[in-house]
């Protein structure tokens, strides 16, 4: 009796271990990485509490766009629309704004309609009429560009004259207390601040961490990655629940496209290409498995922070080719590629 | 109807059906679509162009659906790794930070040789983590999709390496003399030399038993991992390839450009060709059609003034509607309602049969 009480006990923490480990390397990767950056480039302003704000004011639209695929492969599937997807609601915003004048909120629920049905399109193909994901995501795509070129195919920006309200959010500081600031050579305090949309992402990622570990929709998402035949027994709706899975996805990401609008101020065809291999590459490197079933928020916010400090590097070096950022990316990817498959092969040894 | 429905059955069936659809859509939009003349002494026409400019994918489409059948996943990295081979080889060719050469470094074949075994050594790459390490093809070839491109930026010392040499053109364009457009017969000699390797040796059926049953096929004797290593690595060198006609077209390896975007287009092609993305069972000649049904409907809505920025919209309800057409769950509803409609059918007769005998 005493043994059969211990046992899952046992069993638990190992399991526990198994997925906490991967998350503790990225973060300590992280630390490591920017500690370092904070050494070699400290004259650059690389130490300055600021470099790091910006690392998350530039990279708000990102965080959303891989929570939401966090949420994606962990029932096992990708989504690979969502780059496409953001450059439309950018398109939109910008056309809506600065060429028909319209509001802003006006346009922003739109956005956020758009992406509903969208993920609902999307996930009643993969859910209900069980289309390989990566496809149906990638009709999503080219869906998503065509549009942003059948809305306009100019460069458009979003100025003060058309969007006062839009103009201010995107331009709008919110400080930190003061201890924090530093003084410039110019002898004048710089209080370090962020942007709206960085609160809209942290907000993002808090709700989605508590949906995943609190809801029985996030519980669900994990059993329906975990074993598909086995979630189906236990009585859950594996098809809804993917095709919700979806939705989450394209919704969180046309959070992320506003976010990314606020601080790109335009929209033009190109916009965001190739950002759902960032959106997947930040999530694997925080330690979600793309079989679904393990990972975690907070995982892909360091994931997304990596690939961000990466780049900062890159640039703050000034030398370097903007390629190499690409090529470290790639590296790490696979470097944690590897690691989770020494993780599954001594787990499934221990089996 | 028992035909019709005999034919249906038939694995080209839905490729082919595509194929004629496209072409029957141009001929309406143009009569002189199926026209070919010769001008400069060259083949020229519609027909021609799509032949043509649907090389590329086509020599794609063969080594995916290898990559397809076996591991019944994708392999995503087949855009960049065009890129970097077409980068080796022009850096080979005009030596390295050479903007623009009218003079060779190195024999002409020696620098496609080099690209081509650069495509190969990606496709090893993918195919050993693939393969021996276990890892998601996806994931595996997600790695060469975001560094192959940069890479092949570094050999190119981040410029656009142009090789102003009259032979460098010859396998994009045409050989002097010869109507048929090269790309064309790099694409025809692909072809013939996988589907030899898979007719002439048990490949093709080694590929099919490890796609449908990779442990089964090890019980019964096959390396499973050699031959899934094997299909990357073939797909791997047909990307090299593709990418140096590519990169022969324009006479240059322009990093960002070559070969964007054609890995989704070669996925595409062996899903319009009938074949199961979850791997099996394969047809090439239906990913053949498939590639160059795809390069049809491009000429085509480039043709009708669609811009290149817009076509893909058109493109992705095409692939919905094949996807959905495909899907076994689709099926089985459609087999369900028509099997409910024969038994209706077939009780009203029963009731008319037994009316007037009362």
């Amino acid at each position: 009796m005493k043994n059969a009480t211990r046992l899952p006990d046992t069993q638990k923490k190992r399991g526990v271990n198994g997925n906490t480990l991967l998350l503790l390397i990225t973060i300590v990767l992280f630390v490591v990485m920017y500690a370092t950056g904070c050494l070699v480039y400290a004259r650059k302003g690389f130490a300055h509490l600021q470099t790091f704000l910006n690392l998350l004011i530039t990279n708000a639209g990102l965080i959303c766009v891989t929570c939401g695929m966090t949420c994606v492969m962990l029932t096992g599937g990708i989504d690979i629309s969502v780059g496409s997807l953001i450059a439309m609601d950018c398109m939109i915003l910008a056309y809506g704004m600065g060429t028909k004048g319209q509001p802003c909120i006006l346009l922003i629920l739109l956005v956020l309609a758009i992406g509903v049905v969208f993920g609902l399109v999307q996930g009643v193909l993969v859910g209900y009429l069980q289309i390989q994901p990566f496809i149906v995501t990638m009709a999503g795509m080219f869906f998503a560009r065509g549009m942003t070129a059948v809305i306009c195919t100019d460069q458009i920006s979003i100025t003060q004259q058309q969007n006062a309200m839009f103009y201010s959010w995107a331009n709008a500081k919110i400080y930190l207390p003061k201890f924090l600031g530093y003084v410039n050579n110019a002898k004048k305090l710089q209080v370090p601040f962020i942007r709206p949309a960085v609160i809209i992402a942290l907000l993002v990622v808090v709700v989605i961490f508590l949906v995943l570990r609190y809801t029985k929709f996030g519980r669900s998402l994990y059993a329906v990655g975990g074993n598909e035949v086995s979630a189906a027994m236990m009585g859950l709706n594996v098809k809804r629940t993917k095709m919700k899975a979806y939705i989450l996805s394209s919704f969180l990401c046309s959070i992320g496209g506003i976010c990314y609008c606020l601080n790109t101020m335009s929209g033009s065809v190109q916009q965001a290409r190739g950002l759902e291999m960032d959106a997947i590459a930040s999530a694997v490197i925080g330690g979600t498995l793309l079989t679904g079933g393990v990972g975690n928020v907070i995982g892909s916010l360091f994931g997304v922070l990596i690939n961000g400090t990466i780049n900062t590097l890159v640039t703050s070096n000034g030398k370097l080719l903007s390629s190499w950022a690409n090529i470290a990316t790639a590296a790490l990817l696979c470097f944690f590629i590897i690691l989770q498959s020494i993780v599954a092969y001594i787990r499934n040894r221990k089996k | 109807m028992n035909g019709v429905k005999n034919l249906t059955k038939k694995a080209l069936f839905l490729p082919i059906f595509c194929m004629i659809l496209v072409l029957l859509i141009n001929l309406a939009k143009s009569p002189t679509f199926f026209s070919v003349a010769i001008q400069n002494g060259v083949l020229y026409g519609r027909l021609i162009d799509i032949l043509n400019r649907g090389s590329e994918i086509a020599i794609l489409a063969v080594g995916q659906t290898l990559v397809v059948a076996v591991s019944a996943g994708t392999d995503i990295s087949v855009g960049s790794v065009m890129s970097l081979s077409a980068c080796g080889c022009c850096m080979m060719l005009a030596g390295y930070g050479v903007n623009s050469a009218t003079q060779l470094a190195v024999p002409m074949i020696v620098g496609m040789l080099f690209g081509v075994l650069l495509g190969g050594v990606s496709g090893a790459f993918n195919g050993t983590l693939v393969a021996k390490l276990k890892i998601q093809p996806m994931v595996a070839t997600l790695i060469l999709y975001t560094a192959a491109r940069a890479i092949g930026l570094l050999l190119c010392d981040n410029q656009i390496t142009y090789i102003r040499y009259e032979p460098y053109k010859y396998l994009g364009n045409f050989l002097p003399g010869f109507p048929v457009p090269t790309a064309i017969l790099v694409t025809i000699a692909v072809v013939a030399v996988v589907s030899l390797l898979l007719k002439r040796t048990a490949l093709g059926l080694y590929v099919q038993s490890v796609g449908i049953n990779s442990r089964a096929a090890r019980i019964s004797g096959i390396n499973s991992d050699q031959i899934c290593f094997l299909c990357y690595l073939l797909c791997g060198l047909c990307a090299g390839i593709a990418g140096i006609v590519a990169s022969s077209r324009i006479y240059s390896a322009d990093s960002n450009n070559i070969g964007l975007n054609y890995e989704l287009d070669a996925i595409l092609a062996v899903a319009l060709g009938g074949n199961s993305l979850a791997g099996g069972k394969f047809n090439m000649a239906g990913s053949i059609i498939g590639a160059y049904t795809i390069q049809a409907i491009t000429t085509t809505l480039l043709a009708m003034g669609v811009s290149t920025d817009q076509a893909p919209v058109i493109k992705a309800v095409i692939v919905v509607l094949i996807v959905v057409v495909q899907a076994p769950v689709f099926k089985a509803w459609m087999s369900r309602r028509s099997a409910r409609r024969l038994a209706l059918a077939s009780a009203a007769t029963e009731q008319g049969k037994g009316m007037p005998v009362k």
